[in-house]
């Protein structure tokens, strides 16, 4: 078993699928030669060829659009979008497209494909190279929706993905991408999509994320005081979101506090939040409460920490809550 | 240092059978035998009567909006027979249906797509097509892709996208021709230039003399051609075809047609084109043209096509019959093609039909009574 960062995770399993599978293609900008510009890719090319490991022309419209071909024809294409910002692009073949064709063909015709996203902010990146549009992709039917934050869940999650007959966004934090290693096996192993993780145990709040934002929640649970028990919930998988886990924990607590990167509203945690008051009405001691990206543009990155749902403002939220 | 040329082009027109019906034969060489020709005369015209069929069951409220291929049947026809049925693929937009039906496409799922149901879209085994494309350029990538694979495999396949003037104006339509040419895929894109996008003319459409010269700047082979001849459509689709299966890659056809209806039964043409420009089209109808070659020909008179008009009107007849009997989809369905395997909230959406949760959860306090429904 190797330490692996969450970068060499994700290059593992891909290699492990690639080897695995021959259907598998990876294809998109700079993914070839360079191994991506986050060297997700790094090595894929050398070992499995130019026509499996492909360098696309910059269109992530095409990418995409020609990634739902190829899985039409039986395929198992992997596009990667370079960051965030340039999904939006490739929308319309992703939503349009890529998430209606089983349904309007009444499953004759399905879309197997994964698509591979760097996402979110904190790594003093140029403009549109860090937001987190994830809501956007679980309002949509037909997708599934996953980010998974430890190189071990990137893994099983990715195998998981690719192995899915329907298609997947699977957004990958770059803030995490190599800021810490553990042990990743090297069989390949699954986890399944829609399975939100315990990464704490508690009994007075439960805090709900994913993504990189769960590395703040950790920090912000290390300032709190030791006799605060905090749940700690990363979901994994948004859509389809384990809201069993949820409810299970809120019950338990009566208090939540969800956070994510993205905008407030409309976002997630407004989902979540009426799941919450839906299964939970109840048990709840506060209302639910939000600590996420303010309902601007996301900033340069001079400021972005002050957008960011950091540790400070996390411990600030948690705190009010159970003040409540 | 003297300026160089570095790039010369010229695009070609190719037209084999005229609006009279003449026929050069030299051009003919090695294209249709007489009996494609009958053969395509039959097809165009099933298309025809299937038009007016459906036209007419949106009128009388038994379906709902439909765009008529009226016009530009040579189109299909042409490149449906140099395509090969169960080895190639056509990826239509939505005038393409004589393509569809010779690929083997039960004509009655057409109606079924129109008249509001998916299964009209639910491709049976062995049918190498994608549905009706409503959203203009978007699946001319999907071609590429589907013939991306098929190079990758190795397969000896070929695959024919169609859409129409204004879909070169989206910027897929552009993704796919560059994506084609860096791949080298074996795709052949059909442009039925029928100079009308709803209500927008040709020249407002583009300030390019041809559609055809779009292809030059990605070095896809490219022709222009008279979308009404079937000669010249069965001719360049089988070039390019032939050109794809040698490892040719991509092809160009603009293929100069017209639209003889309404965009669509929703549209009135009359609001912006005049009755004259239509009438000058109408006499270069695919279908006039053709009769007349058959009949100078001696392959064709009147008794034949009376023999044939009475037995495209009992086919369609049926295929109507077909698609109105067939039992109205429950709404079950429209949740269990959405995945694979469906998510459990989906799954309880479907069982229920309701999206509210009151009752749903035998452990939420507070519940006076189980609504209806629920389980």
């Amino acid at each position: 078993m190797a330490q692996l960062t969450l970068v060499q995770a994700i290059n593992s399993a891909l290699a492990s699928e690639m080897e695995r599978d021959d259907r598998v293609v990876l294809l998109g900008e700079d993914v070839g030669v360079n191994g991506g510009v986050f060297r997700v890719t790094e090595g894929l090319q050398a070992r499995f060829g130019r026509d499996r490991v492909v360098d696309t022309p910059l269109d992530e419209s095409g990418i995409m659009g020609a990634a739902v071909g190829l899985a039409i024809a039986g395929m198992r294409p992997v596009p990667e979008i370079q960051f965030d910002g340039f999904l939006g692009p490739a929308y319309d073949q992703l939503v349009n497209h890529a998430a209606r064709m089983r349904t309007r063909t009444r499953g004759a015709i399905t879309i197997p494909l994964t698509v591979r996203v760097p996402v979110g902010g904190g790594i003093h990146a140029p403009e549109l190279h860090s937001d987190s549009p994830e809501a956007i992709y679980t309002h949509s039917p037909g997708l599934k929706v996953v980010m998974p934050c430890t190189p071990y869940d990137a893994k099983g999650l990715l195998l998981a993905a690719i192995r899915d007959p329907d298609p997947v966004i699977f957004f990958e934090p770059k803030r995490v991408y190599r800021s810490f290693r553990e042990e990743v096996p090297d069989e390949d192993y699954t986890i399944p999509i829609g399975q939100a993780k315990i990464v704490s145990e508690g009994e007075d709040i439960t805090v709900v994320t994913w993504g990189a934002p769960v590395f703040q929640c950790l920090a912000a649970l290390d300032n709190l005081p030791e006799d605060v028990s905090v749940e700690l919930i990363d979901l994994r998988t948004v859509d389809p979101i384990d809201i069993d886990c949820i409810t299970e924990s809120v019950r338990k607590t009566g208090r939540c506090v969800v956070v994510h990167e993205a905008p407030k509203t409309v976002g997630l945690g407004a989902e979540i939040s009426s799941l919450i008051q839906e299964h939970c009405f109840l048990h709840l001691q506060a209302p639910v409460q939000r600590c996420t990206g303010f309902d601007t543009i996301m900033p340069y990155y001079k400021l972005e920490l002050e957008y960011l749902p950091e540790a400070p403002r996390i411990q600030k939220s948690i705190e009010e809550c159970l003040a409540y | 240092m003297p300026k160089k040329v570095v790039y010369e082009a010229k695009i070609e027109h190719l037209q084999i059978l005229d609006e009279d019906g003449r026929l050069d034969a030299k051009l003919a060489k090695d294209t249709l035998t007489d009996e494609q020709v009958v053969y395509l005369y039959e097809q165009m015209s099933t298309c025809r009567q299937f038009d007016e069929i459906a036209f007419k069951l949106q009128r009388s409220g038994r379906m709902g909006t439909y765009p008529q291929n009226k016009g530009q049947e040579a189109n299909a026809v042409g490149a449906g027979l140099a395509l090969q049925k169960g080895k190639d693929w056509v990826i239509p937009c939505y005038r393409e249906n004589a393509a569809l039906f010779m690929h083997g496409l039960p004509m009655h799922y057409v109606l079924l797509h129109w008249m509001g149901d998916e299964r009209g879209n639910q491709i049976p085994e062995g049918c190498l097509m994608t549905p009706l494309s409503i959203p203009i350029g978007t699946h001319m990538l999907h071609a590429v892709g589907i013939a991306w694979a098929a190079k990758l495999r190795k397969e000896d396949r070929v695959v024919a996208t169609f859409f129409g003037d204004g879909a070169t104006s989206e910027g897929d339509f552009h993704g796919a021709m560059n994506f084609a040419s860096v791949l080298q895929a074996p795709v052949i894109f059909y442009c039925q230039n029928n100079q009308w996008a709803i209500s927008v003319p040709r020249e407002l459409q583009m300030n390019s003399a041809t559609v055809a010269q779009k292809a030059l700047a990605y070095d896809i082979p490219t022709i222009q051609i008279d979308g009404n001849d079937i000669f010249a459509t069965y001719k360049a689709t089988t070039d390019a075809a032939a050109r794809a299966r040698q490892g040719g890659g991509p092809s160009f056809i603009e293929a100069v047609t017209y639209r003889l209806g309404d965009h669509t039964t929703a549209d009135d043409a009359r609001r912006y084109r005049e009755q004259s420009e239509v009438d000058a089209w109408l006499s270069k109808d695919p279908l006039i043209r053709t009769r007349k070659y058959m009949e100078s020909k001696g392959l064709w008179d009147d008794k034949r096509q009376k023999a044939l008009e009475e037995r495209l009107s009992r086919i369609v007849d049926e295929v109507v019959k077909t698609a109105l009997e067939i039992e109205n989809p429950s709404p079950a369905d429209f949740f269990n093609s959405m995945f694979a395997e469906l998510p459990p909230d989906l799954a309880r959406q479907r069982d229920t039909m309701r999206t509210s949760s009151l009752g749903l959860d035998p452990d939420q306090a507070g519940l006076r009574s189980t609504p209806e429904g629920v389980r």
